[in-house]
């Protein structure tokens, strides 16, 4: 049931996110919260061996921009 | 190890140093020269302690030390068509030390066997046509470790919308792995001696999507997944397996895996201090593990150029089809492990960074342009619990 929820949540989550937020064209100039250093939507260059160690320990990986499988000695 | 990081950190300075004193101006833009965009180092300490070693069949000490070190430099030149080419080249070295491993001769404790050094150089290439807004890339790989061989190669292309809000980016990567087989000592057959062990090999394919949009001046979320595909020696050979009848055997697990991984991500930025960095991922594979993961990261801009970042990861995962723990596999099973990090558990990870960027570089040196130091703690609900140090020196 609880897994049902997350699987119903996923979905919905960035329909409503979308919805909810009407897109906007922004213009270059509009762009400084955008281009900050902390907007950037991909993991950071410090977080390498985090997401490293993570796809050792853990049996999911992918879906983060990075690596997904292969390349080392894990399962 | 402290030869090969002072080696490496004096190698890192002399090329940046031959970087920084050639001339930055125009001139190079219209010469269409190499210039120099960065160079980051990044460096960890990462120390973890449990009691399933999947060595010892799922039990045992999981105490391990990694210290890694990764330098990324990145150039670029212009074409006869301004088209921008950039070219980043990584080298990546890690040296562990693992108990578990020393135990797959359970007799040579403290043996060369309870350490091993990776060396993982990369190279990658794009080139951005602006007036058109894609960029096409490709790329190739290394890496080496005692036991485990990787080439892979990458081919990316990436289209942004009309207006330039949205950005679509594909990817297709491909490992080909060889395995060396170096089984359990008492399950070796003729001498087991000297390091020409055989190998196995194992191939993935990794098809790589993302969208992201900009949804306003504020926020913008990007929707992105993989589909990986997996073939050939999946099982790790040094992993013991106890079944109920007291027999020692190794891991075996099926030939083909497909991961699906589905996430998330929306960054936010609150006022003139807060931006929420969230993140969600759904997965699911050919194995029977489902997964969840949910994060969110909170920068605060205690002024312009400092900021502390506090952090969140939960995640849960199920087990996969194949697991059962220590003397719970029937000998009759198809396949089987005791590999904990595929049994169910949940995992909470924690922590704080604090990044340093001043607009006139750090330390007084004007081409040292950020400084970051990150602390994570994490802990798995079974018995599980590391902790990781995190320093990325950035230079421009």
């Amino acid at each position: 049931m609880i897994r049902k929820k997350w699987k119903l949540g996923f979905w919905i989550m960035p329909i409503l996110l979308i919805g909810a937020s009407a897109c906007s064209t922004v213009k270059e100039y509009q762009k400084s919260y955008l281009n900050d250093a902390e907007m950037v939507l991909a993991n950071r260059k410090i977080e390498k061996t985090e997401n490293s160690f993570q796809s050792y320990r853990e049996g999911a990986s992918g879906a983060s921009g990075g690596k997904a499988g292969g390349g080392c000695g894990c399962n | 190890m402290k030869k090969v990081s002072l080696g490496i950190a004096a190698l890192f300075l002399n090329l940046f140093a031959s970087f920084a004193q050639a001339p930055n101006d125009s001139s190079q833009y219209k010469n269409h020269k190499i210039s120099f965009e960065e160079a980051n180092l990044v460096s960890s300490y990462y120390h973890q302690e449990g009691v399933n070693a999947v060595v010892t069949g799922g039990r045992g000490s999981e105490k391990l030390t990694d210290i890694s070190n990764v330098i990324d430099l990145k150039i670029f030149r212009y074409d006869k068509r301004f088209r921008k080419h950039t070219f980043d080249i990584e080298v990546g070295v890690d040296h562990y030390t693992s108990a578990s491993s020393d135990m797959i001769d359970l007799k040579a404790n403290s043996s060369a066997s309870s350490g091993d050094t990776r060396i993982y150089p990369s190279l990658n290439w794009n080139v951005e046509n602006s007036p058109k807004a894609t960029v096409f890339g490709a790329g190739a790989a290394i890496s080496r470790e005692f036991d485990y061989l990787s080439y892979n190669g990458n081919v990316n292309f990436s289209l942004k919308t009309k207006d330039r809000s949205g950005e679509f980016s594909a990817t297709i990567h491909a490992f080909f792995d060889q395995v060396s087989i170096i089984a359990p000592v008492e399950l070796r057959t003729g001498s087991g001696r000297g390091d020409d062990y055989p190998s196995k090999g194992r191939k993935t394919v990794d098809f790589s999507y993302s969208y992201s949009q900009i949804i306003n001046k504020r926020l913008q979320i990007m929707l992105l997944g993989d589909i990986v595909a997996q073939n050939g020696y999946l099982s790790l050979p040094f992993h013991r397996v106890y079944t109920s009848d007291g027999q020692v055997h190794q891991e075996l697990l099926p030939s083909n895996r497909l991961k699906i991984p589905v996430g998330i991500r929306a960054n936010y930025f609150l006022g003139d201090r807060f931006v929420f960095r969230a993140y969600y991922r759904f997965y699911t594979d050919s194995w029977g593990l489902g997964a969840q993961t949910a994060s969110l990261e909170i920068p605060v801009k205690i002024t312009p150029f400092i900021s502390l970042s506090p952090f969140y990861r939960y995640y849960q995962q199920s087990a996969i089809k194949y697991f059962a723990a220590f003397e719970m596999h029937d000998a009759t099973d198809a396949y089987y492990t005791s590999n904990y990090d595929l049994s169910k558990f949940t995992s909470n990870f924690y922590g704080m960074g604090i990044r340093l960027s001043p607009a006139k570089g750090l330390l007084g040196n004007p081409h040292l342009a950020m400084l970051e130091i990150r602390y994570g703690h994490y802990t798995k609900n079974i018995n599980m619990v590391s902790n990781i140090v995190s320093l990325n020196l950035k230079f421009k």
